[in-house]
């Protein structure tokens, strides 16, 4: 028995190495592996040159001195030729012989340079034309000799010149162009990973909950709160984006004279935080009468008014007082620059922010009544309900999406992209309201995680090179779009690392917080932030560095950055140049994989 | 009085961790309850603050129906219910006096509560908690950076902050050594004595349930074995509860 299973064995193994020898045959084939090209001499002799441009890069130079030593050449020889003047201490050639004719050998020899220095030996005739005979090299005593072969010129009467420059480095060296162009460069890339970094953290943590497992899936609600809460959302970016426009006027009327703007400024935040303290006292043992709590939504209600108008009064005393401040800071005026993009920036978001708090609080409390109205109602008359505000949900949600399709593609058949997704939508409504029980909370948690989730890794799978060419578009070729794309790549890519570290936090002080009948808010406060603060530090570090080494590319798309410059120097095959800059992003990858190591030591 | 009816908890995957007890607690009770790893003292217990949801039965607080509470009066029960876990679960990370405030969470206004701000009462309360506990000079120590011992009190203390009218403690000293344990458990004695906090508790040594319980509830496969005084449970009634092969210890 066994030989027979060894020999079956033997030619199992003779069968895979064959088929792995097929495999790898095909692939060196695919891929092209072949040694021919590099035996050919040019290729061999630029690799060579290349290598050696890049063994140099160009980042310091020194100032040059030219010396020019020329000596009389006849040619032919003539009758009254000048002696040669020989100055012992200065730099003097010799011909010999002094006079030849046309395509003739002369052997020109060179004493008192400066040693071991380059130059070219050109032959000037009378025109002052520039002939390059050859290059010489000095030895370590400053002499050089040369045999050239005289050109094939008509005869001249009178002297023509052999003549011989060479450089001499004076001083120290310093930053050449391209050393500074790299520096500039470098830097910027630097700053570009700084800020991709920071906005793509900003916008990631919060994403990060909505990822994460182990807090999703407790978060459940019965249908008629999920419906109202969808119906909620547009009709609270309306209200919201209403409130930003009007603020936006009133604060214009406000701007137009400086003194009420401030005033504004100061009263405003003021009524605004002493109303919210009023309107939200810090525990509230017993619940309030309803008068009682009706004052507090209107407190609450001016307070947020204020709140508004103040942030908006604020953007535009930033806007006005960093221009002003930009023309007298000098070096520092990209401060007074900074406070008015931040101002604008802050003033343009806004709005949207303001429609994203507005759908968020409508939707909130249309939540809650759905949660009262299933707590409430009799089984009949909530299926009833449920219908209506399902199908109703569901119309809206589905004619959102179709609308948005229609944007995109320009479809314009209202039937097509309107009415037939709401018909679709409101039947998928009715048929989710049945097919649930009555009453049962329905695990929406889990839906807004696998969505949330697929987003992101559509996101991330697109690389921030490919997201660049996207925003040069929109914000022309530079740093800016740069900062665009790998910030929106950072939050793909952060959103996931954090939510993974959510999930794995210790769930016993979750629960402890929960017993003691904390809300959802508050448990994510006190039980899961102080839990994931060191492993967040720790990735957004690891982020920065990413950061840097994918600015170093994203320039080739035109998004700023030592990139942009390194393509230039290749393609005008400026292998010296391109080699500075490979060493600044050699230099900085390294730093920065050392810094952020010990940072991360340090903190976590 | 807090009364269990017919409770049922079968787990998804089809475990049944809970058959059917009812038992009820009158206020101010040392209740402990016993049994085996498994036999369902922890499902029990978090039953009662619906850290679990039951699936069948009903728990009846002064005649509020906990089992049918909305989120928002789960809250309000919740606060009134504090609860002490065999491995302490504190926040490591955070401070020993955040710890201890985190029991105020259900009293709190959350948006406050959320940027870290709570009432001065509430953090003279804290202070006092950690007095009565004897650790109040380890207020502004990470909570990791205590002992055992010291985190369970932590513990009670976070409990206490909540007023509680009754406490619910899975396992408290069971990951403690002995001369600790009796210092935990005379802690929820005194709660339960002075302050006529009912005082449910899981508990795995006899000794201590002869010291320091009222009355005892045993539990084995999810069943209800037995209910009585603890110094009813002779020789016979313990092998109903522990199995056949189980011998006393110490």
């Amino acid at each position: 028995m066994k030989p027979k299973a060894s020999w079956k064995r033997s030619l199992r193994l003779g069968l895979a190495v064959l088929a792995g020898m097929i495999v790898y045959a095909y692939g060196f084939q695919v891929t092209q592996v072949s040694l021919d090209k590099t035996r050919e001499p040019r290729r061999q002799e630029s690799f060579v040159r290349i290598l050696r441009a890049l063994a140099h890069p160009d980042i310091f130079e020194y100032e040059k001195e030219e010396f020019i030593v020329q000596a009389p050449i006849y040619v032919p020889c003539q009758d009254n030729m000048e002696p040669l003047e020989v100055k012992e201490n200065e730099p003097y050639m010799t011909i010999t012989p002094p006079c030849a004719n046309p395509e003739e050998v002369v052997q020109v020899e060179g004493f008192n340079f400066e040693p071991n220095t380059q130059g070219p030996l050109n032959f000037i005739p009378p025109s002052g034309v520039t002939l390059q005979l050859t290059r010489i090299t000095t030895d370590e005593h400053g002499r050089f000799t040369a045999s050239v072969k005289l050109p094939k010129r008509q005869p001249v009467e009178g002297a023509q010149h052999i003549r011989v420059i060479t450089r001499r480095n004076i001083g120290t060296p310093h930053l050449s162009e391209n050393g500074l162009e790299t520096w500039r460069k470098i830097v910027e890339t630097v700053f570009l990973a700084l800020l991709a970094t920071t906005f793509g953290t900003i916008l990631a943590i919060p994403i990060s909950f909505f990822a994460a497992r182990n807090i999703m899936k407790d978060v459940k609600s019965p249908l008629s709160s999920i419906a109202l809460s969808v119906i909620a959302w547009p009709a609270g970016i309306l209200l919201g984006v209403v409130v930003a426009q009007r603020i936006s006027q009133v604060t214009y009327l406000l701007t137009q004279n400086m003194p009420v703007n401030i005033a504004g400024l100061v009263v405003a935040p003021l009524v605004s935080w002493r109303m919210t303290r009023w309107a939200i006292p810090q525990a509230d043992e017993a619940l309030p009468s309803t008068a009682k709590r009706i004052a507090r939504m209107l407190a609450l209600g001016i307070a947020a008014l204020c709140g508004i108008l103040s942030v908006y009064l604020f953007t535009n005393v930033a806007v006005r007082v960093g221009n002003s401040l930009a023309e007298p800071l000098g070096p520092f005026g990209f401060l007074g620059v900074f406070v008015a993009n931040l101002g604008d920036i802050l003033n343009t978001i806004l709005t949207a922010i303001l429609a994203l708090i507005g759908g968020g609080l409508v939707s909130g409390w249309m939540g809650r009544l759905g949660q009262s109205m299933t707590a409430r109602l009799s089984k009949a008359s909530l299926l009833w309900a449920n219908v209506v505000l399902g199908a109703l949900a569901g119309a809206i949600l589905t004619s959102l999406i179709g609308l948005s399709i229609n944007w995109l593609y320009e479809f314009g058949e209202p039937v097509e992209v309107l009415w037939l997704p709401s018909l679709l939508g409101a039947l998928g409504g009715i048929v989710l309201v049945l097919r649930t029980k009555n009453k049962e909370a329905v695990p929406i948690g889990l839906s807004i995680y696998y969505v949330v989730r697929t987003v992101l890794n559509a996101l991330r799978s697109i690389e921030a090179f490919i997201m660049a060419i996207i925003f040069v578009v929109l914000v022309s070729t530079g740093p800016f779009a740069g900062v665009l794309a790998l910030s929106l790549h950072t939050v793909a890519a952060l959103a996931k690392l954090y939510s993974e570290q959510v999930e794995s936090i210790l769930p016993g002080p979750l629960e402890a917080i929960n017993a003691t009948g904390a809300t959802r808010m508050q448990t994510i406060v006190y039980a899961v932030i102080p839990q994931i603060i060191p492993p967040y530090i720790s990735f957004t570090m690891y982020r920065w560095d990413i950061n840097v080494r994918m600015s170093t590319i994203i320039g080739f798309a035109g998004g700023g950055g030592i990139g942009l410059l390194l393509q230039q120097n290749i393609n005008l095959l400026n292998y010296r140049a391109a080699s500075a800059q490979m060493l600044a992003i050699t230099i900085v990858v390294a730093l920065m994989d050392y810094i952020s190591s010990a940072l991360r030591e340090r903190v976590v | 009085m807090l009364s269990i009816r017919n409770l049922t908890k079968i787990y998804e995957g089809g475990v049944l961790a809970l058959d059917n007890v009812s038992f009820d607690v009158p206020d101010g009770q040392f209740l402990a309850v016993i049994g085996l790893s498994g036999s369902g003292k922890s499902t029990l217990l978090r039953c009662i603050n619906r850290l679990i949801e039951p699936t069948k039965g009903q728990i009846l607080w002064n005649d509020i129906d906990i089992t049918a509470a909305s989120q928002d009066e789960l809250r309000r029960i919740r606060r009134r219910i504090g609860m002490v876990f065999q491995h302490f679960n504190l926040v490591y990370r955070s401070s020993v006096l955040t710890n201890v405030l985190a029991g105020r969470l259900g009293y709190v206004n959350p948006l406050w509560s959320a940027l870290h701000r709570f009432p001065k009462e509430d953090i003279e309360k804290a202070y006092q908690q950690l007095e009565r506990v004897g650790i109040a000079d380890k207020a502004d120590y990470r909570a990791d950076e205590l002992s055992g011992g010291q985190q369970q009190r932590v513990g009670i203390a976070r409990a206490m902050m909540q007023n509680p009218e009754i406490i619910l403690a899975d396992e408290p000293v069971a990951s403690l050594d002995p001369v600790l344990a009796h210092s935990i458990m005379q802690y929820l004695e005194q709660i339960n004595k002075e302050e006529e906090v009912m005082v449910i508790c899981s508990l795995h040594f006899l000794d201590l349930v002869h010291r320091y319980a009222d009355r005892v509830v045993a539990l084995n496969e999810g069943k209800k074995v037995f209910d009585g005084l603890p110094q009813e449970i002779d020789d016979v009634k313990f092998k109903e509860i522990y199995g056949k092969e189980a011998e006393r210890v110490g």
